[in-house]
């Protein structure tokens, strides 16, 4: 192109190779040139205060500090995102909302909290996040687990071990063990049918009506004792954490997973037989006081706390 | 090398001044009133008190903090953000509709680019003098009076640039306290940048590059032509009436009577150049209707005035049509396009009326949580679980309770929280749980509304559609 757009003529540079061979000069627009200086100026300026150059093992750290707070302490350490990030949550605008609002509810009674609207939703934000990162592997994402069986359903009304704020944060801090005793070895075939029958019968039309007669009577006879736990009325007990068997809820037998009355059945049978051995572990020392406080709004608050 | 250079067509025009002259007459009067008008009303709005409840006393004040707007009795939430749009149209369409009917006179007489421009040049010629002083006054050499002329002006325009600057920024705040708060170094950084910028814009936009704005920057001037046609009243010169078939031509012997000049085939124009001298943009209207006209009429005053005292009639510059000067056939206002442009507008500005009537005082969003999306209850019921977002517009207290509608049966179990109060501006999320005995399990989702029932029966009841899913067994 020996002519620019504007109709200039383009200088050579002056120098011949060859005898004839030549270049154009096509010098660079005065305002990127300069852009370019100002952006070297801008890095040289940026590596004295920045952590920059890797140097081997380490880097150049830069002048500048960042100062913050660790286990009490005054630590000043040169510029990086990570402190920036540490120091951000210890005095960041929104960091000290959310502390204002914590300790506001970690002196709050549960009553407080509970019927305080604004409260209530800072608690189901804040606690969704440690629900998640704590419970959910186990009582699910909303606090009902994909199946039945395996870990109580949080999302419901009906509860082992009490539904009141007490109850729930008495489990989530000490833990619960859920047992039932293996009564395969203990009854017949015949009598565990006949149990089953009895504990459907609350809920299944259908069953055999003689048969759960039978189961009634070993219900609450010393042979199988299972109104020890149960009560009489089969409706549990918080303090031994049995379940209610008359209600709609069924928490260790899958039997609304179960199609047909037989699978039903088969469903409560091996809970007899095999019994129930569950555990929640303690959180006390892994979560603080105000977080298992939090927890137990939340939980609380899921499906029908009492 | 230089003569290729001297081919190179030239991208920067350097500004050629001008010095307008002043000139009195009906179109300067008129301006001077829209100018104080325009004026008084942005000077000083933000001083303007207004007692509200629970709410800042201020009648207009635009509060990005709080997220609202107040403007005298309407307070606008970030929810009504389509207003903007709305008021966005209004004012194009205006200008579209102005436009058509009687050119550009939003340039001539409302932007603000020509309102500062006319106080930054009556502060120049308060100062330095009428146009022959200025003109004067910029060849001469400098000097003391060159350099204490010349500062004044720039310390006046940068004094009235920077009441400009600092007026706007309290909009944006508590006029009183923060004006206090700006001038002892308390105000937040944003407004000092503000004040500065401004600043800065007012006194380069009016002072220094002026009519350059109307030309090269403004894309209304590029597009306003669309808008034109042989019926668009512009300002112009009679061509006819003042160049005859002779041309234009002094007054002097034998061209001083109207008889004298009409017998030579004179015209009527004498050709002072009073109305160029008055021109802010620097043009000759004689030329024709030119791209820089911002239709100030400035130049009909200029002529009027040697009309009127040659004791001939008005109206060799005036506001005419194509259509009238070159068919001689009277300007028709009512046209397709001016009857359009003033429907959209009529319907713009009615449905931005009835909107802004019917705003909720209070807001309610209800989202079905979705994880679990059904739980089973111990009494056999059903139970599915909605958040419930509130958001109290009013600036007084709202309490509120809760009622479904549409689902025979159904209990909303809210807790505590099935009467609540809102505070003033409130926001709020709450759980509501509903329960429900389906007669049949079909997997389906069963219509319908949640409502929010205030107990001032002043107040609208608001209902929100929500879905109640029933599995498709039981459970």
């Amino acid at each position: 192109m020996a002519e620019q757009q504007h109709g200039k003529a383009v200088q050579t540079t002056g120098h011949a190779w060859d005898g004839d061979l030549q270049e154009y000069n096509n010098p660079l627009p005065t305002w990127w040139l300069w852009t370019f200086y100002a952006s070297c100026v801008f890095a040289i300026v940026y590596w004295v205060l920045y952590p920059t150059w890797p140097l081997g093992k380490g880097y150049t750290t830069g002048i500048k500090t960042i100062t913050f707070e660790e286990n009490g302490k005054e630590v000043t350490t040169n510029w990086n995102t990570r402190a920036r990030l540490i120091k951000e949550m210890q005095t960041g605008e929104e960091s000290l909302k959310q502390k204002a609002y914590l300790d506001k509810v970690s002196q709050a009674s549960y009553q407080e909290i509970v019927n305080d609207p604004d409260m209530t939703a800072f608690v189901n934000s804040m606690a969704k996040g440690l629900f998640g990162d704590n419970c959910a592997a186990c009582h699910g994402v909303g606090g009902t687990p994909a199946m039945i069986g395996q870990y109580p359903n949080l999302g419901d009304d009906a509860w082992l071990w009490g539904g009141k704020v007490e109850n729930i944060e008495q489990t989530i801090r000490h833990g619960r063990l859920g047992y039932m005793p293996a009564f395969g070895t203990v009854l017949d075939d015949a009598q565990i049918d006949a149990l089953a029958n009895y504990v459907l019968s609350f809920s299944e039309d259908t069953v055999d009506s003689n048969k759960a007669a039978a189961g009634e009577k070993i219900f609450k006879s010393e042979a199988a004792g299972c109104y020890y736990c149960h009560t009489t009325g089969a409706t549990g007990l918080y303090s031994q954490g049995s379940a209610n068997l008359t209600d709609a809820v069924w928490t260790v037998a899958d039997v609304p997973g179960a199609d047909g009355l037989d699978a039903k059945l088969e469903a409560v049978k091996g809970v007899i037989r095999n019994g129930v051995k569950r555990e929640m572990p303690s959180w006390s020392g892994r979560l603080s006081d105000t977080e298992i406080k939090l927890l137990t709004v939340y939980v609380h608050g899921l499906g029908g706390g009492q | 090398m230089s003569n290729t250079q001297d081919q190179e067509p030239q991208l920067y025009q350097t500004r050629i001044p001008i010095y307008p002259r002043s000139v009195k007459g009906r179109f300067r009067n008129i301006k001077w009133a829209i100018l104080l008008t325009a004026y008084a009303v942005y000077f000083l709005l933000p001083w303007i008190p207004w007692e509200r409840p629970n709410a800042p006393s201020q009648a207009v004040l635009f509060d990005i903090v709080g997220r609202k707007f107040y403007l005298f009795d309407l307070v606008v939430h970030p929810q009504d953000i389509f207003w903007l749009a709305g008021f966005l149209m209004i004012a194009a369409f205006m200008l579209f509709f102005v436009t058509g009917v009687a050119g550009r006179v939003f340039c001539g007489y409302f932007c603000f680019q020509t309102l500062w421009t006319d106080v930054f040049i009556f502060i120049e010629r308060l100062v330095q003098g009428e146009r022959p002083a200025r003109i004067r006054l910029a060849k001469q050499p400098m000097n003391a009076e060159k350099a204490i002329k010349l500062g004044l002006t720039h310390l006046l325009w940068l004094l009235v640039a920077f009441a400009t600057g600092l007026t706007f920024v309290l909009y944006w705040g508590e006029a009183p306290k923060l004006v206090v708060e700006f001038f002892t170094g308390q105000a937040p950084f944003a407004a000092y940048a503000t004040a500065l910028f401004l600043t800065a814009t007012t006194y380069v936009m009016a002072g220094l590059a002026r009519e350059q704005v109307c030309t090269y920057m403004c894309p209304y001037a590029r597009f306003q032509s669309a808008m034109f046609d042989k019926d668009t009243l512009i300002v112009s010169y009679d061509e006819h009436r003042g160049e005859g078939t002779a041309g234009r031509h002094r007054l002097g012997k034998g061209y001083k009577t109207r008889e004298e000049r009409a017998e030579k085939g004179v015209g009527d124009c004498i050709d002072c150049g009073y109305c160029v001298q008055v021109c802010p943009v620097g043009i000759d209207i004689r030329n024709g209707l030119q791209m820089q006209c911002i239709s100030c009429a400035l130049c009909i005053d200029a002529c009027d005035t040697i009309m009127d005292s040659l004791g001939w009639e008005r109206g060799l510059i005036r506001y005419t049509s194509e259509k009238e000067l070159e068919e001689g056939k009277p300007t028709k206002i009512l046209r397709p396009k001016v009857i359009g442009y003033g429907m959209m507008l009529l319907f713009i500005l009615g449905a931005l009326i009835y909107n802004m009537s019917k705003q909720a005082p209070y807001d309610l969003t209800v989202a079905q949580v979705r994880q679990p999306i059904f739980v089973q209850l111990s009494d056999g019921r059903i139970q599915n679980s909605y958040e419930i977002k509130l958001n109290n517009k009013l600036t007084l207290p709202l309490v509120l309770h809760f009622e479904l509608e549409g689902l025979p049966g159904a209990e909303l179990d809210m807790g505590p929280f099935e009467t609540l109060k809102l505070a003033p501006g409130q926001h709020l999320r709450v759980r509501a749980l509903v329960k429900y005995a389906p007669k049949v399990f079909d997997g389906r989702t069963r219509p319908y509304r949640i409502r929010a029932v205030p107990d001032d029966p002043a107040l609208p009841v608001i209902e929100h559609e929500a879905v109640f899913y029933v599995p498709d067994h039981k459970p």
